[in-house]
């Protein structure tokens, strides 16, 4: 039914809209999609291998995973092609994108058309109750990416060293001051350090609707102020003495796992099931979220404009977001991440799926999770992020 | 054809370099078409200088990269001038040089690993020793000071210059001219440092000053072990280059040619510091002093030389032990010595993925370093037999690939592969490969190979043999050795390259250290620890064959031997 609704509802103009799901997939025989996406973790490595060898079976179509450390290294190759003038046959065909960049890539005109309206399981997908398929960090999707999974943010504590832990920043500060030395936050612009940043000046803003509007130098200033005062006040509890920050997740998690700091955070929901699960933290570690509930937002992948097999891009995609594949991947044992379909609406049989999942020891189901607090307007987190460097960096 | 290559083998180099410099000055300046930069404008620069903690940065860049130069000199001519000769000697030289060998990212994660509050070393001693149940709060690696990057970048770089001098000490006819100065009635680590350093410190200048512009503009290491409050220049840069707002690159371009500058600076500085110490050295020597008997023994001297040699050489193996440790631990917490069990799970489980990364990356290094190697036998050939030198400035030319920030200019570099439509296939990635993999290989060829005695060939010559009958029978096989461990070093070096990779390979070649600094992004410890194993076992080889080799095909040859 979805399907057809689809296929009927006239896309919006865009050319690839213009193929039929059977083009496509037609198109996409034999091609060999390269799949930027960051290799950081052996078991995303894993997923992502599995993808490939379904949609080789079924499709025909190769997937090669180009490990990044970094996203925008892909996006500095996609640059460098526009710059020599490629504009066709480009070597990157898929990217795993997060807010900032897609923001980045659709200013500067580095994606395809708009292309997702043509992919079947796109109706599976959650648009009215997961807001975060359809705004990335506020900025429109516009059929530009397809939803890939839901994460939102979690803390993580040692639940024999801290069995109270401490729901809201006010409280983190006030637990930080007692236990001077066991918390820590990842130096932004590290995209999790900033999602610190974030829930902080969210959690105590009065107010935080404003966030949803650009920023505005005026009235920035003021409403930062208690963010600043916070962190002026945690700094000097933190480990190392604020002197020092871990680089990104994977380190804090590192610190977790030698005792160095006794509260972590996260923006899997089952990860801490899943470092129980590999031995690399203590296994009384559990996962709590503050009672104003914590930030929450969609990954993606994207297409660049210039890509060479664009048709086995949209194919690997599709499959992405079939209720098979993320079922797979919210089940802790591969992955544990969150799906973007709605699991209520789907078949008896694919629902099934996800009732099957056992999320594990550490992990909150998603009810315990909300409520979930949307991300702010790009613009503020520049802001907030060019006023920690000016703040805190030294000189 | 022999003619034209000393011009082939810089256009081959420096090709890439330049147009990787120009796609960066352009942007410095503010051009660049595909973000919308179409006129020059000195913006970058205003951004640049105001940018939060460049002042700091730079004074960081310097001082590691100025300290930790200054100390592996220090460390490496100490020992020599202690122990050369010696039975401890001869095992040092066998146990550093395969050090090496080692990626500097592998020996970071090893050092900080090792003496981190929650580190092998605390381990070991908690809490029996130190009463700890909980790792300690104290700031190191990422100290302010980057002191634990000087160590770092001292662990890689005293092997190498060691290797250096040693390659020199065989030119200069060292140990002979140790023994007319302790004849003299010279005290040994006197008549070392006045009879044989003269000598051997202007063979190794330019691997000096190559050590300083790469202690300078270090990001592997400076990451893992450097501070963060601000970060060394180079980190910064990349931060900036990898940032999502793409129009920092402007900005970061222009820190790119900053960096530049910075290298140049201190080039310059260590070159007046050194016309202070040749003056100061010459007064020395010709004092006449012996090195007699007041204030310090030299022998107390000798073993407060040998000190550091032998504690750098425990930290690094045992760092890379812990690396090995982790590749093999199960649950592993504060302040247990060794892991709680131990599982091979990591190495079976990426076994297969390990073969296809090792089998390319040792295909890369194989063929940069015996095109490179060629190349260079052959312009070091035609400049014996065109008696034409390399002038000084072409020299420098040379060294431009190892004093211009990879990070700066690879984004030009990668700009150009596309638009030769080299970008993703075997040749760029093989000349990507090569323009840092020759001047290593000609900086540890050009001495030996200038320092053949010519007298052997000319008697050839005498005897009736053609000059390439000369060159095959007589220097080719006395030039083996050095040949060999100039080849063994372009391999290392190719091994341990990233960007490079990542750039002109279009992410699509996946070599050891593409996939471990990959997987590093996600703080596995474990499979850093496997992937370090694995990086640091393909250089080691390459050196052991390097060492081998001549050895055995020489064992009838006592004149040939490695050893006097």
């Amino acid at each position: 039914m979805a399907l057809i609704s689809l296929l009927v509802t006239a896309p919006l103009g865009a050319q690839a809209a213009d193929q039929s799901w059977q083009e496509i997939v037609a198109k996409a025989k034999g091609q060999t999609v390269y799949w930027n996406a960051w290799g950081g973790d052996d078991r995303i490595n894993a997923y992502i291998a599995w993808a490939g060898a379904m949609v080789e079976e079924r499709y025909g179509v190769e997937l090669e995973h180009v490990k990044l450390s970094d996203t925008a290294d892909a996006v500095g190759r996609v640059l460098a092609e526009k710059a020599a003038g490629k504009d066709s046959g480009g070597s990157v065909d898929l990217i795993w994108i997060n807010g900032e960049n897609f923001a980045a890539m659709k200013r500067e005109g580095l994606l395809l058309d708009p292309w997702t309206q043509s992919l079947p399981n796109y109706a599976l997908v959650d648009l009215d109750d997961k807001p975060t398929t359809r705004v990335d960090f506020t900025v429109p999707v516009d059929n530009l990416e397809a939803p890939w999974g839901m994460a939102q943010m979690v803390f993580i504590h040692d639940s024999a060293l801290v069995p109270e832990p401490p729901r809201s920043i006010g409280k983190l500060l006030a637990w930080s001051q007692e236990n001077p030395g066991r918390f820590s936050y990842p130096q932004p612009p590290d995209f999790l350090g900033s999602t610190f940043l974030k829930q902080a000046l969210i959690e105590l803003l009065d107010d935080p609707s404003i966030l949803q509007e650009p920023v505005n130098a005026d009235s920035a200033a003021m409403a930062t102020e208690p963010l600043w005062s916070f962190l002026d006040a945690l700094h000097p509890t933190l480990w190392r003495g604020g002197q020092a920050f871990p680089a990104n997740g994977p380190a804090m998690k590192q610190l977790l796992g030698d005792g160095e700091i006794d509260i972590a955070f996260s923006f899997y929901p089952a990860d801490a099931t899943s470092w129980i699960q590999r031995g690399e933290v203590s296994d009384t570690v559990r996962t709590f979220i503050m009672e104003k509930g914590t930030i929450g937002n969609t990954h993606f992948v994207a297409i660049p404009y210039n890509a060479s097999a664009p048709e086995g891009a949209m194919v690997l995609a599709n499959f992405l977001m079939s209720a098979e594949a993320q079922a797979r991947k919210q089940n802790p044992e591969y992955w544990g991440d969150f799906t973007v379909l709605d699991v209520a609406e789907l078949p008896a049989e694919e629902r099934a799926r996800f009732e099957a999942i056992d999320l594990g020891v550490a992990t909150l189901t998603p009810e315990q999770l909300s409520p979930t607090l949307l991300e702010p307007h790009p613009s503020w987190m520049e802001w907030v992020e060019s006023e920690w460097q000016r703040r805190y960096l030294g000189t | 054809m022999l003619r034209r290559l000393p011009a082939l083998t810089l256009v081959l180099m420096l090709g890439p370099v330049l147009a990787g410099l120009l796609g960066t000055l352009a942007p410095a300046f503010g051009f660049l078409p595909a973000l919308g930069g179409e006129a020059l404008s000195l913006d970058p620069w205003r951004a640049l200088m105001t940018a939060p903690g460049l002042w700091g940065s730079i004074r960081l860049s310097l001082s590691t990269g100025f300290l930790s130069t200054l100390l592996a000199l220090a460390v490496v001519v100490a020992f020599c001038a202690a122990w050369q000769g010696t039975r401890p000697f001869r095992w040092f030289q066998r146990l550093l040089s395969p050090l090496l060998s080692v990626p500097h990212v592998t020996v970071a994660f090893g050092l900080a690993f090792l003496l981190a509050p929650s580190g092998w070393l605390l381990r070991l001693f908690s809490p029996w020793a130190t009463g700890l149940e909980r790792p300690p709060d104290y700031l190191f690696p990422q100290d302010g000071f980057g002191l634990a990057l000087v160590l770092g970048l001292l662990l890689k770089e005293a092997p190498f210059l060691f290797l250096m001098v040693l390659a020199a000490m065989g030119q200069v006819d060292a140990e002979r001219a140790h023994r007319v100065a302790r004849s003299l009635g010279y005290r040994p680590m006197t008549a070392w440092m006045k009879a044989v350093f003269p000598r051997i410190y202007p063979q190794i200048r330019l691997p000096v000053l190559a050590v300083l512009a790469y202690s300078l503009s270090v990001v592997d290491m400076a990451l893992v072990l450097g501070p963060t409050r601000p970060p060394t220049l180079a980190v910064q840069l990349l931060t900036w280059f990898s940032d999502a707002d793409l129009a920092l690159r402007f900005q970061a371009a222009a820190g790119a040619v900053l960096q530049l500058l910075l290298v140049i600076f201190a080039i310059g500085l260590w070159l007046v510091l050194e016309r202070l110490a040749v003056t100061l050295g010459r007064r020395w020597i010709a004092g006449g002093g012996r090195g007699a008997e007041r204030g310090l023994g030299e022998g107390w001297l000798r073993f407060l030389a040998a000190a550091p040699t032998v504690l750098l050489t425990t930290a690094v193996f045992l760092g890379l032990a812990s690396l090995l440790v982790w590749s093999l631990a199960g649950p592993w917490r504060f302040p247990d010595a060794l892991p709680s069990s131990w599982t091979l799970k990591v190495w079976s489980g990426q076994g297969a993925m390990l073969l296809q990364p090792s089998l390319t990356t040792a295909l890369l290094a194989l063929g940069a370093a015996a095109i490179a190697a060629l190349l260079c036998l052959g312009c070091l050939e035609q400049e014996v037999r065109g008696g034409k030198r390399l002038t000084t400035r072409a020299l420098w030319l040379l060294y431009l690939p190892l004093l211009a920030p990879q990070i700066g200019f690879l984004f030009g570099l990668q700009v150009l592969f596309v638009w030769l439509g080299l970008d993703g296939v075997w040749p760029g990635l093989l000349w990507s490969h090569l323009v840092f993999v020759l001047p290593y290989v000609f900086l540890s060829l050009r001495d030996p190979y200038r320092a053949w005695d010519p007298r052997y060939g000319r008697s050839a010559l005498c005897l009736g043999a053609s000059p390439w009958r000369v060159f095959w029978r007589i220097k080719f096989p006395m030039l083996l050795r050095p040949l060999l461990i100039a080849s063994a070093v372009g391999f290392a070096v190719s091994v341990a390259q990233y960007l490079p990779t990542l750039f002109a390979g279009a992410g699509r070649f996946q070599t050891l250290t593409t996939e471990a600094v990959a997987l590093s992004a996600g703080g596995n410890r474990r499979l850093i620890g496997a992937f370090g194993v694995l990086q640091m076992l393909l250089p080691l080889a390459g050196f052991a064959l390097a060492l081998a080799l001549p050895a055995w095909l020489y064992r009838n040859r006592r004149g040939m031997a490695t050893e006097h």
